[in-house]
């Protein structure tokens, strides 16, 4: 188990940053891992998605593809790679402090 | 030929300077469901890591984007021998239609989009699609016959620039 001093905090994470308790997720954690992925701001549209995405996780155990998440997250595709460049499904996931999605979709 | 051998540690650090892919363009050959949806999975899946994807279509592969094919689409119940449907059970009337949508059902389930859908979700998150000069001039098909995300229609020299810098996958 490797952790990451970020928001003050001793944070379990995956090889690639991603946190393996997302119990010891708040929004500050969000902040700093969204300027650690090279996002700077995090505007209430980026709040949606990963809000969203941290949500249907907790409560079904799995991260939603990137179709579920254009339809119900309620920011389109093309949003979503404009808030997120690098990969919404992934960042998002990342900044909401989940694990990195499974799926290929 | 002599060959060279590595200490584990020379083959370890050689992994690590090995770069991350930041580009594909993808080409879809086939007009089969199963010709079809590998590429666009692969396609999206790129676009998902934050990697730059070009689809170059030609063709049966055109099918994908064609308005009055791509709703169409089947998997080939006939010289698909991995399918496990009897060769002489795979010529009947309707099992194409049938398998196809056995398939369908089952992608479904696990979220993968119908080929429309999907078409228009790889477009939006930043894929360009390209069709096939060569296929589009042999099969006599207009801009018009296309899905509107569609680019544009290039020649492989046209291509092979739009690929620059990238690697090419045909499927």
């Amino acid at each position: 188990m490797t952790t990451m001093l970020l928001a003050n905090k001793d944070l379990e994470v995956d090889a690639e940053g991603f946190l393996t308790n997302p119990a010891q997720w708040d929004e500050s954690v969000a902040v700093a891992i969204a300027r650690d992925v090279g996002i700077a701001t995090l505007t209430d549209r980026h709040w949606l998605v990963v809000k969203f995405m941290r949500e249907r996780f907790l409560t079904t155990g799995t991260a939603p593809s990137i179709r579920t998440l254009g339809k119900e997250s309620g920011v389109p595709i093309k949003e979503l790679y404009q808030l997120f460049p690098k990969g919404p499904a992934k960042l998002a996931a990342k900044i909401g402090g989940i694990p990195k999605p499974k799926g290929c979709i | 030929m002599s060959a060279t051998t590595f200490a584990p540690e020379e083959v370890r650090s050689a992994e690590h300077e090995v770069q991350a892919i930041t580009k594909v363009s993808i080409i879809i050959s086939k007009g089969t469901l199963e010709g079809i949806y590998p590429g666009l999975i692969m396609v999206n899946g790129a676009r998902m890591e934050g990697i730059e994807a070009n689809v170059f279509f030609t063709f049966f592969g055109m099918d994908a984007i064609t308005k009055k094919k791509m709703n169409r689409i089947k998997v080939a119940t006939v010289g698909n021998p991995a399918l496990g449907v009897p060769a002489l059970l795979g010529v009947l009337p309707g099992m194409a239609a049938f398998v196809t949508k056995q398939m369908q059902k089952k992608m479904e389930e696990l979220d993968i989009p119908p080929i429309p859908e999907f078409i228009q979700l790889i477009a939006d998150s930043g894929a360009k699609l390209y069709a096939c000069k060569a296929s589009v001039d042999m099969f006599g098909l207009k801009d018009e016959d296309f899905v509107d995300t569609l680019e544009g229609i290039l020649t492989v020299g046209e291509f092979y620039e739009k690929a620059a810098g990238g690697q090419i996958i045909f499927t």
